[in-house]
């Protein structure tokens, strides 16, 4: 709607209004200061704004400002049917919006005790594009990483190869990004035919380029010089902050949820879950976290090869399979509050439900997003670090701020 | 951090739990319905009872997954804040749910047992107004801090103006 009246007024006093600063300035001891990070700067990967208290170089103090990019997911999902919320929860996590409906997904069908009629494969095609997602987003995490410390390269090499993916995304669902494909039930279309075919194809051409990329950035001895022992996450710490995923794994813990709670097909397939061995320096550094992430493209790469094998094999294309098949036409799950969670590229995505038996909308849905907790843990990991080390420290936890913000 | 390997032989299962919970708060009572299965506990053993799951060797809940606020709306008059518990080396889930007046609700915070809960807090304050007592810094966390209202209210009504921008365009 056009409007002549002016829609926002400037006043100075507006940041200390909406976002004040924890730290006050009349607090503050002579040789300190406060420099503020983002929400506006590449390397806070988005919009995250950090309020740093310095002694000159050394950081002594931390505080994450969030919410630059709240858009009220749980609002919107208790005034919506189960199914619409799909959406929105796409929107969440946006470089791995396929992990976050799978993982919805399967929630609903569980409260609705439908989980175990979904054909296998659905299920397969679902881990199928989940993996997919899941390597594009640890593209993007080791990409952006090199960025922010200074290797451009890698960058570009992982856009290139990540574009691959988002071109065989687009062609199963139709959008390149936010997908709406994983549907409470089944699948919004099966695969395109050919999909199997192109999709090896380019497990064919990745692999080479993976070691090229391991070679270029991870070996790379700047980049260990710049991350290794840098950001130490210990394990104790991790497990109180709530922290999961790479991060967590890369601090020495074999914890992963497809394994731990093998839900979908995971139970069928053959995968490692690499940890972090402190090859360059402490466990749980920086180093160690871009490795693990590295080390699970590894890992993804062969659950692609065996639900290929499994799409055109025992569960290959017929004429009779409708993805649909199972799509409820009605969905409302009786009055519980329900928990459920699993393996998002970035750690645990949990979502809490609380149905109240009479509506099709949910009472309540929360979003426990990964990125969430990964990011509470920074202040406590980058105390005492210098300002160029705590930009290394913000891009090993590989968190999107649309689902710190939901 | 104790050693993993050590306390990985037996998972206690939800009655034993629950007889667990029952000895330090009398008055808890359980909802079988949901999945984890709940235990409630009265708000004031709140504190008592997830020290006691997150030290002692039987149950070990060494991970706060999910802190989650609800309003159960004007009709109900209640709040309900439910805390997803999970213990690695066991490998199980608990759900504990505490109800609390929709007037003034107000809990203890579980910051001192896992600091995880620190943000999940501030977002339960942020969208439902419910106070965590002993919470080291409970400000808003994803709204601006001069926003109006708790959103997640279920009687909420959004403020028309917000620094001269039209909420509702």
């Amino acid at each position: 709607m056009p409007t002549d009246s002016i829609q926002y007024k400037y006043k100075p006093s507006n940041l200390a209004e909406s976002e004040p600063n924890k730290f006050k300035e009349e607090n503050l001891r002579s040789e300190e200061m406060i420099i503020n990070l983002g929400p506006q700067h590449p390397s806070t990967h988005g919009v995250l704004r950090l309020e740093v208290l310095m002694d000159g170089e050394i950081i002594k103090d931390v505080v994450p400002h969030v919410g630059y990019l709240h858009r009220c997911f749980e609002k919107h999902a208790e005034n919506l049917p189960y199914n619409q919320v799909i959406p929105f929860v796409d929107r969440m996590d946006y470089v791995a919006a396929m992990n976050s409906e799978h993982v919805y997904a399967m929630g609903v069908e569980r409260m609705l005790g439908i989980a175990d009629q979904i054909p296998k494969r659905v299920e397969y095609i679902r881990v199928l594009m989940a993996e997919l997602n899941r390597i594009a987003s640890h593209f993007i995490a080791i990409g952006t990483y090199g960025m922010d410390i200074g290797a451009f390269t890698p960058f570009f090499w992982v856009m290139r190869d990540r574009e691959h993916i988002l071109r065989l995304l687009e062609w199963a669902s139709g959008a390149r990004l936010l997908y709406n494909y994983i549907w409470i039930g089944g699948l919004f279309y099966d695969l395109p035919v050919g999909f199997e075919d192109r999709c090896s194809e380019f497990i064919k051409y990745i692999k080479p380029k993976l070691s090229e990329l391991e070679k270029l950035l991870i070996e790379n001895d700047i980049f260990i010089k710049r991350t290794a022992n840098v950001g130490v996450l210990p394990l104790n710490l991790a497990i109180n902050y709530g922290v999961t995923g790479p991060m967590l794994r890369a601090s020495g813990l074999r914890f992963d949820l497809r394994k731990v709670d093998g839900y979908s097909v995971y139970p069928e397939l053959e995968f490692t879950i690499p940890i972090g061995e402190g090859r360059k320096g402490t466990v749980g550094d920086c180093w160690d976290r871009t490795w693990v992430r590295m080390q699970e493209i590894h890992e993804s790469v062969k659950i692609i090869e065996q639900c290929l094998v499994a799409l055109q094999g025992e569960h290959k294309r017929t004429k009779e399979f409708n993805p649909q098949a199972m799509v409820p036409k009605k969905i409302r799950p009786q009055a519980q509050d329900f928990y459920i969670r699993g393996e998002s590229p970035k750690g645990e995505l949990g979502f809490f439900f609380r149905a109240d038996g009479k509506t099709d909308v949910p009472f309540r849905c929360k979003g426990r997003s990964c990125c969430f907790s990964n990011l509470s843990v920074l202040p406590e990991i980058s105390r005492g670090v210098l300002v160029a080390d705590l930009i290394a420290i913000i891009g090993s936890i590989d968190m999107v701020m649309g689902e710190v913000d939901r | 951090m104790s050693d993993y390997s050590k306390t990985k032989s037996s998972m206690p299962d939800f009655s034993q739990l629950f007889d667990h919970v029952n000895r330090i708060s009398p008055d808890a009572t359980t909802d079988e319905k949901s999945s984890p299965k709940a235990i409630l506990i009265p708000a004031q053993d709140l504190l008592k009872v997830c020290a006691d799951l997150h030290q002692s060797p039987d149950t070990y809940f060494d991970m706060l997954s999910c802190l989650t606020g609800i309003d159960n709306g004007v009709q109900a008059n209640t709040m309900d804040v439910v805390y997803n518990l999970y213990s690695i080396p066991f490998n199980t889930h608990l759900m504990l749910r505490v109800l609390l007046p929709r007037e003034n609700p107000v809990v203890d915070s579980v910051t001192s047992i896992w600091r995880t809960a620190d943000w999940h807090e501030r977002e339960a304050f942020d969208f439902l107004g419910i106070k965590f007592t002993g919470h080291p810094d409970l400000r808003r966390i994803l709204l601006p801090a001069d926003w109006e209202g708790f959103p997640l209210r279920k009687d909420y009504h959004h403020q028309e103006y917000y620094r001269n921008i039209k909420v509702e365009y």
